[in-house]
């Protein structure tokens, strides 16, 4: 390589990790517990519908609200207000990654990934779960 | 042991057994075509040769038939096979059968082995001497070797404990564990396989895989001249006659991600084409240095320089196509990406782990070792010259697809032993993505861009070596002239309104929108300038061309991308429920709930939802969605279209969403369905009330009252024809609730020789569903009313414009074209073939990409 590449390959490359350094704050994976410790920071929480608590929603009134209970493995349980439409499969997910921040009393959601298991036939124990449904029920 | 009843297992057994040929067959293959190419001798090195195309075409012939007897298994729904249950399903359209197969790990490695083996195919039947003799043996033994980790992945069989690969036909009954497989008869229990996701049953699904993984596929020609020359030692003639391998391999690899761009676009509800999902990225890193490498080796070819640079890139290129099947295939991206398969066991991970190392360990080791001997020019470029700029592009591509690989594979360092636990010191916790990773892409590719766009606008006029001051401003000055005219036209009458991430943003993206119209007007220009308006080898400019189009229609597209069903700006839906809490200015209000037959303004337009109804599969269901555009003065309505967006409703009522797009030349409105009731909340238990009316008479109801204006016999009217014969009531009812409002109903009742057949009318808006009942004895009119408590029908939708989505489509079909032009120029293809190549080629791209849908 020659000398004028390397210069203005540094400066690119400078350039690049100048912009990086300067404004990403990359997001951590928290539970919910240790998301309660870091309000108003945007984390990422993988959790788990809370089934036994009521999902409101209610697009009539308005269409961009939607609040339901997050709960997961170590204990930890939240109310989660998301400015959307509910997503689809939501009651089904098994596991939902949801992103934001915690706020005082809720957890105030920005992005919300799915996991369902009809999405994700790879897995035995749904297919076992999809196998047992459906030849009970007939 | 229980005899099962009614299995089918011959055709399991038979594609066990080509599995096992196929596997069998390449690992001779490999082992004959890795002897050939150390012969010198060419008498030995033929006789190797000749025993390798044997196999290599057993070995064809093999997959081709597991492919078929996949394809006949699920065809039949033989739900005993775990494929075809997981997979398949009898509700099916018969046309998304050939997805069945690639939406499963299994089939997605068979289809890319297909390719593979095809691609092979090419390089044996090809009869040039120096290819016969040189470049043939050294490169399919790496596709042999490819093909061999491709049959690992499907081959199911155990070594001691652990099983290596996923067979395609192993038995549902040997892979879920549940009470009813001790059951001889259990397949009369298995009334339906789960069938294909619903999110794939789109043609873009048919097609998008297949073509991706040519993609994929093709690049390992260019990684086998590149080891051919390593291997050889000739070590930089592999560059000319992998050239055009490469330029097809780039188009279609280009093609394939942007049809999954495509299908993105038109059956999810991602909102877009290009999300910077892992998945997405994981196959554009391939593609970008694939574009670096094509450019290092032109420079090779024309002046000797570069050498190093095309190894690299050639080798990494598909490296990085394995990489993204690590990626994509090993679960990693579990939390990260929302296309990326599940986990499918660890010994499968080990393998595809194993696939990826098996070429690019030995391949560097190779490389490194003959470093020194790669011929390189040690002088420095003159800064005129052609072959500089084209330099610094190939390095910007190759550091913009290093930067996008870094930010994807941040789930994989939080699963690196050491690593993991040096960014939770750091970090204080695991590392996820920004809250705004895609503006995290798009600040550094904006930049990106704008060198490219100048670049590839400028570099074409210079010459190789150097070039004279005077002769590139003479050339350059004309359509710098013009693209500064075209810009200042669209800053003044189209302005860009992107003021989410601030004036900096703002001001590169018209930089970066400056930038593209300069390279797509001056690479245009350069076809009469420069070549005489000679397009035979016009392919650079034309593929130039096309990609800064694209890149014009993405920014524009997506900076004055607008959601016009905000409920803000709307006077229905005020937002009741809001939380004091959190309820900020910003945050994103993009949804809209239509009621039944109320008008809604969103945008321009009025918008309606008219009726819902079914489609032919199970569980889908089309919005009849009515938009109006009515003149603001005179409001009369200026246009009228339906939208049809659908949603598969599953049990459970969970939803899946596909939308519907009007498109016009200039803009595209796209809209989906992001919230609809399920079937069963429609249900109704309400009775009617019979009320008896004459003509002119008022009555009441809960919200106010109505009058029963008049009765007419055999209506004309659009929706019915009624005969001489006919008797048929229209009752014309006006309803005026206590806010004043006034809706019409028209109930009716129809008497022929099939019976009384009473057609209800609804007012959706106060609840009402209004039945003509029938006629009473003193010549009054029975009319039903029912005052429903149950919700009220409605549909949530999401509505987005996206300006000028065409020039996306428009540049990629013009890139994808420049890049095989050059192709098919460069394998100095007879006239006939190539304009027939390339008019195929045009006609599908075209069809697919703006006609079809």
């Amino acid at each position: 390589m020659k000398r004028t590449h390397i210069i203005i390959l540094i400066g690119i490359v400078a350039l690049i990790v100048g912009l990086l350094v300067f404004s990403v704050d990359f997001s951590t994976y928290d539970t919910i517990n240790s998301a309660k410790n870091k309000q108003g920071k945007f984390v990422h929480l993988i959790a788990k519908l809370d089934k036994s608590e009521p999902i409101t929603y209610d697009p009539i009134k308005n269409p961009n609200y939607l609040s339901f209970y997050a709960i997961d493995s170590l204990g930890g349980k939240t109310k989660v207000i998301y400015h959307n439409s509910k997503p689809g499969d939501l009651e089904k997910s098994e596991r939902i990654v949801l992103k934001g921040k915690m706020e005082v009393d809720h957890f105030d959601c920005q992005d919300i990934l799915l996991k369902c298991p009809s999405k994700y036939k790879d897995d035995k124990k749904m297919l076992e779960k999809e196998m047992e449904d459906q030849t009970t029920k007939n | 042991m229980i005899k099962f009843e009614g299995e089918h297992l011959l055709p399991g057994q038979i594609g066990h057994f080509f599995i096992i040929l196929a596997l069998v067959s390449s690992l001779i293959s490999l082992i004959s075509y890795g002897v050939a190419s150390t012969k010198a001798d060419l008498a030995q090195k033929n006789d190797w040769q000749r025993f390798g195309k044997i196999n290599f075409i057993i070995h064809f012939l093999s997959i081709i038939a597991v492919f078929s007897i996949i394809f006949f298994i699920c065809y039949n729904h033989y739900f005993e096979y775990m494929y075809a249950y997981k997979h398949a399903s009898k509700e099916l359209e018969s046309k998304f059968l050939l997805s069945c197969i690639w939406e499963g790990q299994e089939g997605s490695f068979l289809l890319w082995s297909i390719w593979h083996a095809v691609l092979g195919t090419f390089v044996i039947f090809n009869k040039k001497e120096a290819h016969h003799t040189i470049w043939k043996a050294p490169i399919m033994s790496v596709i042999s070797l490819a093909q061999l980790f491709l049959m690992f992945m499907i081959l199911g069989i155990y070594f001691f404990d652990v099983r290596i690969g996923n067979s395609p036909f192993t038995l549902t009954r040997n892979e879920i564990i549940a009470p009813i497989f001790s059951q001889p008869n259990y397949l009369t229990f298995i009334k339906d396989g789960m069938g294909l996701n619903v999110l794939l049953r789109n043609y873009w699904m048919v097609i998008h895989p297949p073509i991706l993984f040519l993609g994929f596929a093709s690049t390992i020609i260019p990684f086998g001249f590149a080891y051919a020359g390593l291997q050889t030692k000739r070590f930089g003639e592999w560059v000319k006659p992998a050239m055009p391998w490469a330029l097809m391999s780039a188009c279609v690899l280009g093609v394939g991600i942007m049809m999954g761009g495509k299908w993105a676009y038109e059956s999810l509800s991602f909102g877009g084409y290009w999300a910077w999902d892992p998945v997405e990225n994981a196959s554009l890193v391939p593609w970008l240095i694939l574009i670096a490498g094509i450019h290092t080796m032109l420079i090779f070819n024309a002046t000797g320089r570069s050498l190093r640079a095309s190894y690299l890139f050639a080798m990494l290129t598909f490296i990085f196509v394995l990489y993204s099947t690590f990626l994509t295939r090993t679960g990693i991206l579990g939390d990260t990406s929302v296309h990326a398969f599940t986990e499918a066991g660890k010994a499968i991970n080990i393998m595809i782990g194993l696939y990826v190392l098996s070429f690019a360990v030995p391949i560097f080791i190779l490389f490194f070792k003959h470093y020194k001997k790669i011929p390189a020019i040690h002088t420095e470029e003159e800064t005129s010259s052609r072959e500089f700029y084209m330099f610094i592009g190939s390095l910007l591509l190759f550091l913009s697809a290093l930067f996008i690989i870094l930010i994807t594979s941040i789930p994989v360092y939080s699963k690196t032993p050491l690593l993991k636990d040096l960014i939770i010191r750091i970090h204080k916790g695991p590392l996820a993505m920004p809250q705004d990773a895609e503006f995290l892409y798009n600040k550094v590719m904006i930049m990106v861009s704008i060198f490219i766009g100048f670049l590839t606008a400028i570099t074409q006029y210079l010459k190789y070596k150097n070039t004279s001051r005077n002769y590139l401003i003479s050339k350059i000055k004309f359509p710098i002239i013009v693209s500064i005219a075209m810009a200042t036209l669209i800053f003044i009458f189209y302005p860009i309104h992107f003021n989410k991430h601030g004036i900096g943003f703002l001001v590169a993206i018209y930089i970066a929108l400056f930038s593209s119209i300069y390279a797509a007007i001056s690479n245009i220009m350069y076809i009469s300038l420069v070549l005489k308006n000679n397009l035979k080898p016009a392919g650079a400019s034309i593929a130039h061309f096309g990609f800064a189009l694209m890149i014009i229609g993405m920014l524009i597209s997506s900076s004055n991308k607008t959601v016009i069903s905000d409920s803000k700006v709307n006077g229905i839906n005020v937002p009741i429920g809001k939380d004091p809490m959190s309820k900020k200015e910003e945050d994103p209000t993009e949804n809209l709930t239509l009621i039944r037959e109320v008008p809604t303004k969103m945008g321009d337009y009025q918008v309606s939802y008219i009726k819902d109804s079914s489609g032919h599969e199970k569980g889908r269901n089309f919005y009849l969605l009515n938009f109006e555009k009515k003149d603001k003065t005179t409001s009369k309505v200026e246009e009228r279209f339906v939208l049809q967006p659908d949603v598969y409703m599953m049990k459970d009522n969970n939803m899946s969403s596909n939308p519907d797009t009007k498109s016009y030349l200039t803009k595209d409105i796209f809209t989906y369905i992001s919230f609809a009731l399920g079937k069963e909340n429609k249900e109704d238990t309400t009775q009617f009330k019979i009320i008896e009316i004459g003509e002119g008479e008022k009555s009441y109801y809960s919200n106010g009252y109505f009058e029963l204006k008049k009765v007419e016999k055999n209506p004309a009217n659009s929706k019915y024809k009624f005969g001489e014969n006919d008797i048929a009531l229209q009752a014309e009812i006006q309803f005026v609730s206590k806010d004043s409002m006034h809706f019409d109903a028209y109930p009716m009742i129809i008497a022929d020789s099939l019976g009384i057949l009473q057609i209800d009318d609804t007012v959706y808006a106060q609840n009402l569903f209004v039945k003509f009942a029938g006629v009473s004895e003193n010549h009054k009119i029975k009319i039903g009313i029912k005052e429903s408590d149950q919700l009220i029908d409605f549909v949530t939708v999401k509505s987005y414009v996206f300006p000028y989505i065409n020039l996306v489509w428009l540049g990629l079909i013009i890139m994808a074209m420049g890049l095989l032009m050059s192709s098919v120029y460069r394998a100095k293809f007879s006239n006939r073939l190539s304009g027939l190549i390339l008019l195929m080629a045009f006609i599908g791209l075209f069809y697919m990409f703006l006609l079809a849908n």
